[in-house]
């Protein structure tokens, strides 16, 4: 029988790592993923789990010990938020590069300047280029789940995974999560295989400096430039679709939850309207739209799961039929429009899908975003998009722009 | 070979047709650093004159396994392969993190304090050619006051060197030592040493470099062991807080004759701008903490 | 799998080294201490070289394929023995 309980989503991604027996932990307390830290630590100091926790003194060195670590063979994990993740975006970039499964907590949290300590997710979305898989989580059953798919997709194809969730939200907010059986998980994750090799018996330089043309080796045989390794990331990273899809569907088969693969969708079959969010606000434009057909609107849906690897076929076939879009995002690439909304604007390029999207863009700083304010939002570009206003500027929603 | 020559590990493992430069004392203090860790070692080190020393892809130098790191966080490297090595049961081998003084006053501080603080089982060796060198010879904190370098090109140096060795005894380290790539045999003592103390260690090596410090590259054993006779490098060690001088520095203590600094700066086309106010204020400091070790090698 | 960069060991990763000279090292064995006393002394070259490609054999060999040239060995020799010659001219 397994067990419920009601947590924060914070204590789920704790839960979530011990299932995993990770084998080092190395984090740095940040506002609003701090109970992460503080409930590692006790699960490791009180002999819950069997792993070393490194105190490090910045989010830069956290990654930096997850990356050597993982790279001899250890299971690793560490969570940070907004400043703390960018303090540490070289190592982002360089976890990538290395092809590392480090899985990754982000509690998404706006970014400075100004300060602000509450929700947005301009940090995670800033790291879109990096090279590592996003996972965007809806609820913390999501979270506990999706931390035990992504050791599992991080180690078949060697990319480092980041579990998203919003700040406050989700990680304080008390929500019932059912705990995965210990076994099950343990049956559900192979032991990690390091393609790296680090130690005496087979001494190799890892990562030095590769030359921007291929150079043979001393036997004469052609060996990577830097464009070819990269070049076998991005491979990686569209191979996943396939191991991230069938992830979730044997986690489905195992656990009984199915979270949707790369993108989930709710009453979209005859929807004349789509709201299309990633995290807590699309599963809060779930409440809008129902609000919406209350009122005759035929609202719907599409969650993006997975932001990287973007979902382009998944999104082109469940925009096909539709007939307008509303993308509400937590954050915006500034001197453009907000990232999902131009990427699903670029999914539909070279097809026949031609509809009118609007953007807005909303919770900033933890702003709060409302499911009568999704509603309105959608009524009013329903409205606009009657008028003949297919691709109007974003449109910061609840946001004084005088 | 003679089996005893020197009584060191007669093994290379940095073989030839490296990278460095010619008369590199980086070089020439690795050979020694490498036969005193010997084979069940890992190296971690950031973006420096080793990274080229150790070689570009698909090819290395140096027949121990090495690990790459960007440049801060070379410390927190090390701190990963230990934790990571002793999850996966290979307690076996002794972790090096190493690194020049960039990547270790400068950049590399926070990880390496950080690291030394939590009592980190690893080895750190600082090898300082007092300049970022491989990036062409800009000023670091280690740049000694009174030398031109690339982005102190005109007016000089303005500040002493920086004390990282008051910084990281600071740390309560089991083990700290001073070396330098002129007496290779006082350095593979003290790292044969090190590898057998448990808990964080540190080791700084005092490395002459040709293009940088502005000598020719036959000089390096030369100006290296000039820099011990004048007191500028004073070789020791402090073990369990206890300060010892060590090899030509334990000589010149109890003799009491160690040359005037100008002997060492003369001889660099780095200190030809070096005022006479600066060359008074570094022989100062030399004597006065010269002074300070004779008083705690008696205590 | 080679899907991240691992660089193996081998000797020549500069190349030819030895082409880096413009003065090579050349040993008069009659000064050379430990060739003098026929067995193991002095070896201070060996000791300093910077490259390791100085063999402590009786006589001595210095691998020409790959030292740099930088003279150290020269400098430090008790005995005088090891001069820097430039490259195209003969010996000594």
């Amino acid at each position: 029988m397994a067990e419920v309980q009601i947590m924060t989503g914070n204590q789920a991604a704790a839960l979530g790592a011990k299932l995993s027996h990770v084998q080092v932990v190395a984090a740095y307390p940040i506002t609003p993923q701090t109970s992460v830290t503080e409930m590692l630590s006790q699960l490791i100091e009180g002999g819950e789990l069997k792993a070393e926790y490194i105190r490090v003194e910045s989010e830069h060195s956290a990654l930096a010990v997850c990356i050597s670590a993982s790279t001899v063979g250890a299971r690793v994990f560490t969570s940070t938020s907004s400043q703390g993740l960018l303090y540490m975006h070289e190592q982002i970039h360089w976890a990538a590069g290395a092809r590392l499964p480090i899985v990754m907590c982000c509690i998404n949290r706006g970014v400075g300047a100004p300060w602000t300590i509450f929700n947005d997710q301009q940090d995670s979305i800033a790291q879109r280029d990096t090279g590592w898989i996003q996972i965007y989580c809806r609820d913390n059953q999501e979270i506990i789940d999706s931390i035990i798919q992504a050791y599992r997709i991080a180690e078949s194809v060697y990319v480092p995974v980041m579990i998203c969730y919003d700040g406050f939200v989700m990680s304080h907010t008390m929500m019932p999560v059912e705990i995965p059986e210990a076994e099950a998980v343990s049956n559900f994750l192979p032991p990690y295989k390091p393609h790296t090799i680090l130690s005496p018996e087979t001494p190799m330089n890892i990562n030095p400096v590769l030359f921007p043309w291929r150079r043979a080796n001393t036997e004469g045989v052609l060996c990577d430039g830097y464009m070819e390794m990269r070049y076998k990331l991005q491979k990686a990273l569209d191979e996943s679709r396939d191991v991230i899809a069938s992830t979730s569907r044997q986690f489905a088969e195992a656990f009984g939850r199915d979270h949707g693969g790369m993108l989930w969708q709710y009453k979209t079959d005859d929807a004349e309207i789509i709201l299309v969010g990633m995290g807590s606000v699309a599963s809060e434009a779930t409440a809008a739209a129902d609000m919406l057909r209350l009122e005759g609107i035929k609202a719907g849906v599409v969650g993006i799961r997975v932001f990287r690897p973007f979902p382009k076929e998944d999104v082109r076939a469940a925009f096909r039929k539709a007939k307008a879009i509303c993308v509400f995002e937590k954050g915006i690439s500034y001197g453009y429009e907000g990232a999902l909304c131009s990427e699903i604007k670029a999914a539909f390029y070279g097809t026949d899908i031609r509809l009118p999207i609007h953007n807005y863009i909303c919770g900033l700083g933890g702003r709060d975003v409302k499911a009568r304010e999704l509603a309105e939002a959608t009524r009013s570009s329903r409205d606009a998009i009657a008028a003949g206003d297919t691709e109007p500027m974003p449109k910061w929603l609840n946001c004084f722009t005088e | 070979m003679p089996e005893n020559l020197f009584k060191v590990n007669i093994e290379e493992y940095m073989l030839p047709g490296q990278r460095a430069c010619q008369g590199c004392g980086l070089s020439l203090a690795y050979r020694y650093v490498l036969k005193a860790l010997r084979e069940n070692t890992i190296l971690t080190f950031p973006a420096c004159c080793l990274t080229v020393l150790h070689g570009l892809y698909p090819t290395t130098s140096v027949t121990i396994p090495a690990l790459n790191c960007t440049f801060a966080s070379t410390a927190a490297s090390a701190s990963g392969l230990v934790a990571g090595l002793n999850a996966v049961n290979r307690t076996d081998i002794t972790v090096v993190a190493i690194a020049g003084d960039g990547g270790t006053f400068d950049m590399g501080i926070q990880a390496l304090s950080g690291a030394a603080e939590r009592g980190t089982d690893f080895i750190y060796v600082c090898y300082d050619n007092e300049g970022y060198m491989n990036t062409g010879t800009q000023r670091s904190s280690a740049t000694p006051m009174g030398a031109l370098t690339s982005t102190t090109p005109v007016l000089t140096k303005q500040q002493p060197k920086k004390d990282m060795l008051r910084i990281m005894e600071a740390h309560d380290l089991p083990y700290l030592a001073t070396t330098s790539s002129a007496y290779p045999i006082d350095l593979y003592d003290k790292f044969v040493k090190a590898k057998r103390i448990k808990g964080a260690r540190y080791m700084q090596i005092a490395v002459p470099c040709p293009p940088g410090w502005g000598y020719a590259p036959k000089d390096t054993v030369r100006i290296g062991r000039l820099a011990v006779e004048t007191g500028i490098v004073a070789l020791f060690e402090i073990e369990d807080g206890k300060f010892r001088f060590t090899g030509r520095s334990k000589t010149l203590a109890e003799k009491g004759n160690k040359m005037p600094v100008i002997n060492y700066v003369e001889r660099q086309g780095r200190f030809r701008k070096m005022s006479t106010e600066q060359l008074r204020q570094l022989q100062r400091w030399v004597d006065t903490r010269w002074n300070e070790y004779l008083k705690r090698a008696e205590g | 799998m080679n899907i991240s960069a691992m660089a193996t060991p081998a000797i020549g990763e500069a190349g030819k080294t030895g082409d880096w000279r413009d003065m090579r090292p050349v040993c008069d064995h009659s000064k050379c201490i430990p060739s003098i006393k026929k067995k193991a002394a002095c070896f201070l070259c060996w000791l300093y070289c910077p490259e390791g490609v100085i063999k402590a054999t009786i006589p001595l060999e210095i691998d020409l394929a790959y030292c740099k040239g930088c003279g150290i060995c020269a400098e430090e020799c008790p005995g005088k023995a090891i001069t820097m010659v430039n490259e195209g001219e003969k010996n000594g």
